[in-house]
């Protein structure tokens, strides 16, 4: 009959489903990070075994095409630390002070021009970067090299594919989402903080990098995070700007970072070598849990003060 | 006059910090400019009819990338043919039928986790477990479904968003004339979410248009235009390079002007994208409306 209390049967099948599938479908972000995480541990342990752990991390003879192959990758290891790291002594100031300039300082048309100029940067694909890299930094590093090596012997010429030429293109790289999330963490910094300090007599630029900035302090830091994990998984902008060989990192070696490493040799990588390159991934995906990790840590923290 | 509180009093160290903001602030403009003018002027000469609508032949010494612009879209089409039922999915069942606690906590961290996963980590994973576990080889196929894991954090997270701007008495609303939950999002929540959807599902083509590493050694670096009808269907478990491999593929062998004029091509997409996503978030910004 037509009650209205009694419930239709197949409705509230439809209904059940509908949730089921709904759970499903959440479950699937789950699903793929675990299977990720499995996949990468499967892949990347046997070489591990296989060569010896020590041997692998802490060898620094890269030959895996020898008669005699060394499969040491701690230069490879090494060199992504490296070059991320000054990436972000580079990338961050520029950035964090875009975004003061975007959040404080700027007059309103201007920052409508600078903001979508920002997030056009961060569209941008990143082969093209590197494409420009090659095209407009390689020269000119080449140049810089034959000048500082000009009467060397032991010097490798390497045309301009080095550390420093990637290191510059990840500084770029990064910039996007510094600004981005340093601004809106700036933005956030509560009104009346910024007004007690100018009626204190501070002047504009005091208060913004004594009371906004330290403010803005957690969501400065989880900017410079989010930019340590795209400097650090980034490929295919530096896989040609930063040399073909494994090198210390050193600013005009030709060197091979986690990702290029992987880029470069997994298309014709076979059998222990192949195997190696599973590792040198297993190895950045554990650098990017971490960072991963530490980033909702900070998230929390800022939660809580 | 000397003294007065009104006269401002100059400090050397906000003078220097001032310009260096501002020139933080015009080294990214200058270099946006930059890079869009350098690739605009180099590349634009480079786009003719015969780019656009042909494929690389050797034989007459020509190329084209029409292949590369199916592939693009067949990778395009199939992942979010994939990857929005999903997203969506998730989003509506963090945000309607979820209670706060573990388990939810659980799925939006792996959410994010699976965002923060570089590209190339994708490229490895679906190339052993699509590629080799499930036999899809190097294929269209491998690629999309590689992507589909790439883009799903994208689409819930907007769609989350979206949802939670539908105001709570739509709901109320809907359920207290005796709507059943399902055809209350059906017919109320979704079509008021549907903005934000969109605006998730155009950032997520911006991102597989502009993806490289995690499509290298799944979807691979085929270039030819199917020649018969089935052959469209064939393609998709046939090896397909989308625009970006091209480019680092003609980059990779120097030739420059090609990589140029794809460049050119990719970047008038990603505008079109950013105008896009501009038009939509003005045009249904809830907050502004009455």
């Amino acid at each position: 009959m037509n009650s209205i209390i009694g419930s239709n049967k197949s409705r509230s099948v439809v209904e059940r489903t509908a949730q089921i599938i709904f759970i499903v479908c959440a479950f699937f972000a789950v699903l793929a990070v675990l299977s990720i995480t499995v996949y990468m541990f499967l892949n990347g342990t046997p070489a591990l075994t296989q060569v010896g752990i020590t041997e692998i991390l802490f060898g620094t003879v890269w030959k895996p095409t020898a008669t005699d192959p060394s499969y040491g990758i701690l230069y490879v290891i090494l060199t992504s630390i490296v070059g991320t790291t000054l990436a972000i002594l580079l990338g961050v100031p520029v950035g964090v002070l875009t975004a003061i300039f975007l959040a404080e300082t700027a007059p309103a048309p201007l920052a409508k021009i600078v903001k979508p100029a920002v997030e056009l940067l961060a569209g941008i694909p990143s082969v093209i970067y590197g494409l420009l890299g090659i095209l407009l930094l390689c020269p000119l590093m080449y140049k810089l090299e034959q000048k500082i090596f000009a009467g060397s012997q032991t010097h490798q010429f390497t045309g301009g594919a080095n550390l420093i030429s990637a290191v510059l293109v990840l500084a770029i790289m990064i910039l996007p989402t510094v600004i981005s999330i340093s601004e809106s963490a700036l933005r956030s910094v509560p009104a009346s903080l910024k007004a007690a300090s100018l009626a204190m007599g501070a002047s504009k630029i005091q208060t913004i990098f004594k009371v906004i900035l330290p403010a803005a302090r957690s969501g400065i830091v989880t900017a410079i995070v989010l930019g340590v994990g795209r400097a650090i998984g980034e490929a295919m902008a530096i896989s040609l700007v930063s040399g073909s060989s494994v090198n210390a990192p050193l600013p005009f070696n030709s060197v091979r970072f986690l990702t290029t490493a992987i880029v470069a040799e997994m298309g014709y990588a076979a059998d222990l070598h192949r195997q190696v390159l599973f590792t040198i991934g297993l190895v950045l995906f554990v650098f990017i849990m971490i960072i991963n990790l530490s980033l909702t840590r900070i998230l929390k923290g800022g939660v809580k003060e | 006059m000397n003294g007065s509180i009104y006269e401002k009093k100059f400090r050397l160290s906000d003078a220097v910090l001032s310009f260096l903001i501002n020139l933080a602030a015009a080294f990214s403009i200058l270099l946006l400019i930059g890079i869009m003018g350098y690739v605009f002027v180099r590349g634009i000469p480079q786009i003719t009819w015969q780019f656009l609508t042909s494929v690389p032949s050797t034989l007459k010494g020509t190329f084209g990338i029409a292949g590369n612009i199916l592939n693009t879209l067949y990778i395009i089409v199939i992942t979010l043919v994939i990857a929005t039922p999903i997203g969506v999915g998730s989003a509506i069942y963090l945000n309607e039928y979820a209670k706060p606690g573990k388990l939810v906590r659980l799925i939006e961290f792996t959410t994010e986790t699976l965002s923060g996963i570089p590209s190339i980590i994708f490229g490895l994973f679906g190339m052993v477990f699509f590629g080799t576990t499930l036999g899809l080889g190097y294929s269209i196929l491998t690629g999309a479904l590689t992507l589909t894991l790439m883009v799903l954090p994208l689409i819930t997270r907007n769609t989350q968003e979206a949802l939670k701007t539908v105001p709570a008495s739509y709901r109320s609303g809907a359920l207290g004339i005796g709507a059943t939950k399902w055809y209350m999002i059906r017919t109320i929540l979704l079509p008021s979410a549907m903005p934000g959807i969109i605006t998730g599902i155009i950032l997520a083509i911006g991102r597989i248009v502009g993806e490289s590493a995690a499509l290298l050694f799944t979807a691979g670096s085929g270039y030819l235009l199917p020649k018969t009808f089935s052959g469209f269907f064939e393609k998709i478990l046939q090896s397909g390079g989308t625009l970006t491999i091209q480019l680092y593929l003609s980059m990779s062998k120097a030739q420059y002007d090609a990589a140029f004029g794809i460049a050119a091509v990719l970047l008038v997409i990603v505008l079109c994208i950013n105008f896009l996503t501009k038009v939509l978030s003005k045009k249904f910004d809830v907050s502004r409306a009455d």
